[in-house]
């Protein structure tokens, strides 16, 4: 162990409903998760100093604080690369914390994705912008490739064609999601489990990703509370450790279309936060007992398997068949449905599922003993990633 | 509240210093590839450097058009109105050593298969902009 192993924790998690049309402002959401958090942890609002969030987040840390009388904030940053960096505010927040910076770190993320402006439509809002952050786009968005499934599309095909991959190999993915949704209240596809032939039957949306191979878009607020893990001892639930967070780049990386690598369904910026995540703490992936893979996109999970080296690469689809990600499985993953089935919050809701099974909560919990479990941020854009551990 | 009238959702080209002369050939029927003037590393897409000797001298080489299908999808959903669908769109490797991406003119989508042989041409799209589309050797207008 080494570094900010072990130095944190996240003791508290709160979330809004997820719906389709919340209703409310997203300024709402964000402060409605917040205090759900807070109050979670029993840790009092005022004691919040400081906040981690996406760039993309449009609620900022100034207008939470304000909205919820938060009087001072000494630590506030932002990570780019949308869910990519799910898992990166957790570690500006354990950093912040174990550094001495600040004591009480929130991180949350909250949007009207579905009734306001939908990710699956096109580009959003500040693809419009005229900078270098944008360029990447002028040699995929003019020729159709507008939204995250068709940019995607093209690893998806390669992998397929290198390993033998089908649609019905992605689809399994996406069957296991909403056999997990199905079982937990708070998803949007509560009791609704799908079939096989039902993911086959799904119209395509950019060959191959069917319709069922993507997430949902939601409305929905999820917030983490991020405290030493020595004051998260003392606090009620059993605490999350963070015995790893890291982030990664690699080489030749272009946001959603590192299309000239010499291999396109490789992601080393995936092996590159998979490799701190075993330095950092100590543990390897035979130390994970259960994993919340990103989930945007199904073949994202099977490529995610390989990349942190759960099994052998082209050797996900089998892993799979195998029964190894069911809920008693080797290495459950996505137990509370995945964004496939649960909601899309970018890839917080999944941070929030990391706790409950390091908790013992998740209305999936697995019989076994959980001691660590992975959670990852998206794909094929910047990569980040968590390891959150019991306190045994 | 909806626009009533259909808009294209691409963004205008970011036209820098870096990749003008991409866009500029373009126009004329020209697909070129940026070369570092220092060790001769070709690279696409363009930037300011080269990633090999981190030279920012740089020139440009006039490509063959020959190109190979690397990848390749068929966007379906949701649909654009500056293109057709269903839509293909080629991933390919040009013999020079680049790859590039452009959206696939006159082939079946069930016609397409890795490996094929194709050919940049040139065509209309989004905001005006002549820009590379794929064909069939031979089928470039
Ligand atoms: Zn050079």
């Amino acid at each position: 162990m080494s570094g900010i192993s072990g130095k944190a924790a996240i003791a508290g998690i709160g979330a809004t409903e997820f719906s389709k049309n919340s209703g409310r402002s997203e300024w709402q959401l964000a402060c409605e998760s917040v205090l759900a958090a807070l109050e979670d942890a029993q840790i009092g609002v005022e004691e919040v100093d400081g906040m981690a969030l996406f760039t993309m987040e449009n609620n900022p840390e100034i207008a939470v604080a304000r909205a919820l009388g938060i009087p001072e904030l000494k630590f506030f940053s932002r990570i780019p690369h949308g869910g990519g960096g799910a898992c990166a505010p957790v570690q500006q927040a354990a950093l912040a914390v174990s550094a001495g910076i600040a004591d009480v770190v929130v991180v949350y993320r909250a949007f009207n994705e579905r009734s306001g402006h939908r990710f699956g439509a096109g580009p959003p809002p500040f693809a419009y912008a005229y900078n270098t952050d944008q360029e990447y786009r002028n040699w995929i968005n003019p020729y159709g490739l507008l939204t995250p499934a068709a940019q995607e599309a093209f690893l998806a095909r390669t992998y397929m064609h290198r390993y033998g991959a089908t649609s019905a190999d992605f689809g399994a993915v996406s069957v296991l999601s909403r056999k997990n949704a199905a079982n937990n209240p708070k998803a949007w596809f509560y009791e609704r489990p799908i079939t096989i032939e039902d993911h086959q039957n799904s119209r395509m949306i950019a060959d191959p990703l069917r319709l069922l191979d993507c997430c949902q878009e939601s409305d929905g607020g999820v917030a983490l509370v991020i405290v030493s893990a020595e004051r998260a001892r003392d606090l009620p639930h059993p605490p999350a450790i963070i015995s790893a967070a890291a982030q990664g780049i690699g080489p030749q990386q272009i946001s959603m279309s590192s299309y000239y690598r010499d291999d396109i369904d490789k992601m080393p910026e995936v092996e590159l936060t998979a490799n701190q995540m075993w330095a950092q703490s100590g543990l390897t992936q035979n130390d994970m007992d259960a994993a919340i893979l990103y989930d945007a996109f199904t073949p994202m999970v099977l490529l995610q398997l390989e990349e942190y080296g759960f099994c052998g690469r082209g050797e996900a689809k089998d892993f799979i068949a195998d029964g190894n990600l069911e809920v008693d499985g080797r290495l459950p993953i996505n137990t509370h449905g995945g964004q496939l089935g649960e909601g899309y919050i970018h890839g917080v809701n999944g941070i929030a599922e990391g706790v409950r099974l390091i908790r013992g909560t998740s209305v999936n919990q697995p019989t076994k003993t959980l001691n660590n479990v992975l959670v990852t941020g998206g794909s094929p854009v910047p990569h980040s990633a968590i390891i959150l551990s019991a306190d045994r | 509240m909806s626009d009533p009238t259909p808009r294209t959702a691409v963004p205008n080209l970011i036209i820098t210093e870096d990749n003008k002369f991409f866009f500029d050939a373009a126009r004329e029927g020209r697909l070129e590839i940026q070369r570092c003037a220092d060790c001769g590393e070709l690279r696409h897409p363009p930037g300011p450097a080269c990633p090999k000797c981190r030279s920012f001298n740089w020139d440009t080489i006039e490509a063959s058009r020959k190109a190979t299908l690397h990848s390749y999808t068929v966007v379906h959903h949701p649909p654009d109105p500056s293109l057709t669908y269903p839509l293909a769109v080629g991933l390919v490797d040009l013999p020079e050593g680049t790859r590039l991406v452009a959206d696939i003119e006159g082939i079946e989508p069930d016609e397409l298969e890795l490996g094929m042989e194709l050919e940049v041409g040139f065509g209309e799209h989004a905001h005006g902009e002549i820009l590379p589309r794929l064909f069939r050797p031979g089928g470039a207008a």
